[in-house]
């Protein structure tokens, strides 16, 4: 295994995981704080062979994705919330039509320019549903210059197995924190490659769709010596033809949502800290879990029963592992440069009586480890909340 | 030789538009294109947007992807780029190709993406029942211009030019045969090509507009159209509410990928590897 | 002396939508056609092979075929 360490931000270790998982179509519109990605991008893709586009809009940034993906590329782009409203739309055509792509949102402040660019986490309700209709999505959130590099090879490998357009939830701290990290070459097996129909499998009997489980259809670019195929965004049936009887619309929603919610747990991803004996527990994601990690060791060092549960993985939701924790602390708080976006989703799994509480900040200023050990030395004090 | 019926899905005749439309002219005409060329199937690639003229995939045995309102050549873009072997032609209405996607067709035209658009501009949106669209006459009476319609039209050929795309051409469904040899000749085109068929919905625009039944509108049609070469001598008060037909520009410069490539190309032959962040 | 050509024009009525355009626009009048009707050809021998109502027809509903005499 070839790696080197080099001390970069959050922003190129992207692009180098990006690169490394085996990308080589980049669309995209600059914004901040995402540029970097684009202007790096821009000058390794074509030294690996790849190809970068700077497009009108974000709109057709993520049409340009798909149509690259179709044609056999990895592709990805990059934005930031403004930018992210705008690919929703082929961010919806991409979940029907089944066409892999990786959306890296280095989040910030909002809604509309709101305080460009401070550092936020507001998007991950935008991730969730900015499409319209029923679907499910994928989004991994890294909080810290190597989960940016290690986080975008799965975020690669899942839209690949799922086939599915999948995010990644950065924002303004991490992607210009610098860290020392490691880059390397993948291992073969480390990296989940266009999925192609098997060799006894005849151009005749070729479907590009499949509904009958909670994987996706193997699919050959256009451009295959051997098959033709065929996505689109209407509700279609195995030959991607345009089928909007009602049965088809139903068994098509639900196989959307459940490729995804089915696979939770092959999908989610977690990292615990003293969940064995923790009595009080702080379930984070993104940049407020470094603030959560100073906030946990001050207390620990106090002798204070704190553990941690970082949700790598946001969507879905990691419920296992969050049931996991609201049902053997007491108190879990959820620090979040938001209003309270993941709390609520925690909110939803429990069915254990755990005090959950928020620690929130909008201000476009990280959280403070003394605002979350306030939020729950409160909660310890008063009763319900 | 090969037949166009060889590059489509015959058995799912009748198709879903009306009766008197001129789409399904246009469909045979792509169709012949490509059995004229003789191509492979599986080097075609066909882009569609949404609207009446979207639904052209439904009937085409080839390589197709249906993508939103608008983004038929974006979406193309990225096919064209990823695989620069593939013939990528783009199927799209006047909504698609020159209202909702006109940001995107003058930039695919500046860019000189290698692909070939063939928009399909029966002056109004008739998928959502004859509502005025960017190309729709001054004057016109549609769905919501019920008193006349107070904005001009873009002319789709003069914005593509100025664009810069370097093939770009006019025809009506009543040239069947000229359509057929301007999509052929676009396809032969190294980069952006843009056929423009000026077409016929009898059912809303015809209707509403008073030109008659689908044969007579086709007619009227033709008789409003200037071959280019006899327009050269028209002045501009004599060309006034005409269409010019044919090969309007035909000037071949490099496409995007081919410039790209070689920057790729150069930097392979470059000693050192990853530039520093 | 070159051979006169014969046509055969065959109408497909499962695809006819019956818009007229065939036969309204025939150049030399072969095809005839009633207003709920689908097109005939009632002067096949007055055919030329330009194949215009094949091409024109937006419902591949009508064919012309070469019958050599």
């Amino acid at each position: 295994m070839r790696g080197e360490k080099r001390f970069i931000e959050g922003n190129i270790a992207i692009v180098e995981g990006a690169i490394a998982a085996g990308a080589r179509f980049y669309a995209g519109y600059p914004i901040s704080p995402s540029s970097e990605i684009a202007e790096y991008s821009a000058r390794l893709l074509p030294r690996v062979g790849g190809l970068y586009i700077q497009m009108e809009d974000e709109i057709s940034s993520m049409a340009a994705l798909l149509g690259a993906s179709v044609a056999g590329k990895k592709a990805y782009t990059a934005t930031s919330g403004p930018g992210v409203s705008l690919m929703q739309e082929n961010l919806g055509l991409g979940i029907m039509s089944e066409i892999p792509a990786v959306i890296i949102d280095v989040q910030r402040s909002g809604p509309s320019t709101g305080a460009a660019t401070k550092p936020a986490q507001g998007d991950l309700m935008q991730a969730r549903w900015g499409a319209h209709g029923d679907h499910s999505i994928i989004a991994l959130s890294p909080a810290s210059v190597q989960e940016c590099f290690d986080l975008t090879v799965c975020a690669f490998n899942l839209a690949e197995k799922y086939r599915t357009p999948v995010y990644l939830l950065a924002d303004e701290t991490i992607g210009h924190l610098r860290e020392t990290v490691t880059i390397r070459e993948l291992e073969p097996d480390e990296i989940v490659s266009r999925k192609q129909p098997a060799e006894d499998v005849g151009p005749e009997d070729f479907r590009p769709y499949r509904y009958d489980g909670i994987m996706p259809e193997a699919m050959p670019p256009f451009g295959s010596d051997r098959y033709l195929s065929r996505t689109t965004g209407s509700t279609h049936d195995e030959k991607g033809e345009f089928r909007p009887v009602p049965e088809n619309i139903h068994r098509v929603t639900h196989y959307l949502t459940d490729k995804i919610e089915k696979n939770a747990e092959d999908i989610c991803m977690t990292k615990g800290w003293y969940l064995d004996d923790a009595e009080t527990a702080f379930i984070t994601w993104g940049c407020a879990t470094r603030s959560a990690l100073g906030a946990m060791e001050q207390l620990r060092a106090r002798g204070e029963k704190v553990g941690m549960l970082q949700l790598q993985t946001v969507w879905p939701m990691p419920e296992k592992e969050i049931r996991s924790v609201l049902s053997s602390v007491k108190t879990v708080v959820v620090p979040e440069l938001n209003l309270g976006q993941a709390a609520g989703e925690i909110r939803k799994f429990n069915d254990y009586g755990c005090k959950v509480v928020q620690a929130n900040r909008v201000d476009g200023i990280l959280i403070s480890p003394e605002q979350i050990i306030r939020v729950w030395k409160e909660a310890e004090q008063h009763g319900e909340l | 030789m090969a037949n166009y019926k060889d590059y489509m899905l015959f058995e799912k005749l009748p198709h879903t538009w009306c009766a008197g439309c001129g789409h399904g002219i246009i469909l045979q005409a792509i169709a012949d294109a490509f059995a004229m060329q003789g191509l492979d199937k599986h080097d075609i690639a066909l882009v569609s947007g949404i609207g009446c003229f979207g639904r052209v995939d439904d009937y085409l045995d080839i390589n197709c992807m249906h993508v939103t309102h608008g983004r038929a050549l974006p979406a193309a873009t990225g096919i064209a780029l990823a695989n620069p072997e593939l013939h990528v032609l783009v199927t799209m209405g006047d909504g698609d190709g020159a209202t909702i996607g006109g940001n995107h067709l003058i930039h695919c035209a500046r860019r000189n993406i290698n692909l070939t658009a063939v928009i399909a501009n029966n002056y109004n949106y008739g998928q959502t029942g004859g509502q005025y669209s960017g190309t729709t006459p001054a004057g016109s009476i549609t769905a919501t211009s019920p008193y006349g319609h107070v904005e001009p039209g873009f002319d789709i050929c003069k914005l593509a030019e100025a664009a810069g795309a370097p093939f770009v051409a006019r025809t009506t469904p009543y040239n069947p045969m000229q359509i057929r040899n301007l999509i052929k000749r676009g396809m032969q085109t190294r980069g952006f090509a843009l056929i423009e068929v000026m077409d016929t919905c009898p059912t809303h625009y015809g209707r509403l507009n008073k030109f008659g039944d689908a044969g007579p509108m086709l007619e009227k049609l033709n008789n409003m159209t200037v071959p280019v070469e006899k327009a050269s001598s028209m002045s501009g008060e004599e060309l006034e509410g005409r269409i010019v037909t044919g090969v309007l520009t035909d000037r071949p410069r490099e496409d995007y990928y081919t410039r790209y490539k070689r920057i790729i190309d150069r930097l392979s032959t470059e000693k050192g590897s990853v530039p520093s962040a | 002396m070159a051979m006169a050509k014969k046509f055969n024009i065959s109408i497909n009525t499962k695809n006819c939508k019956q818009c007229g355009i065939c036969s309204y626009l025939c150049p030399k009048e072969v095809l005839e056609q009633k207003v709920g009707g689908y097109p005939e050809a009632v002067r096949p021998e007055a055919c030329i092979g330009c194949r215009l109502c094949e091409m024109r027809c937006p419902d591949f509903a009508i064919g012309v075929e070469v019958v050599q005499e």
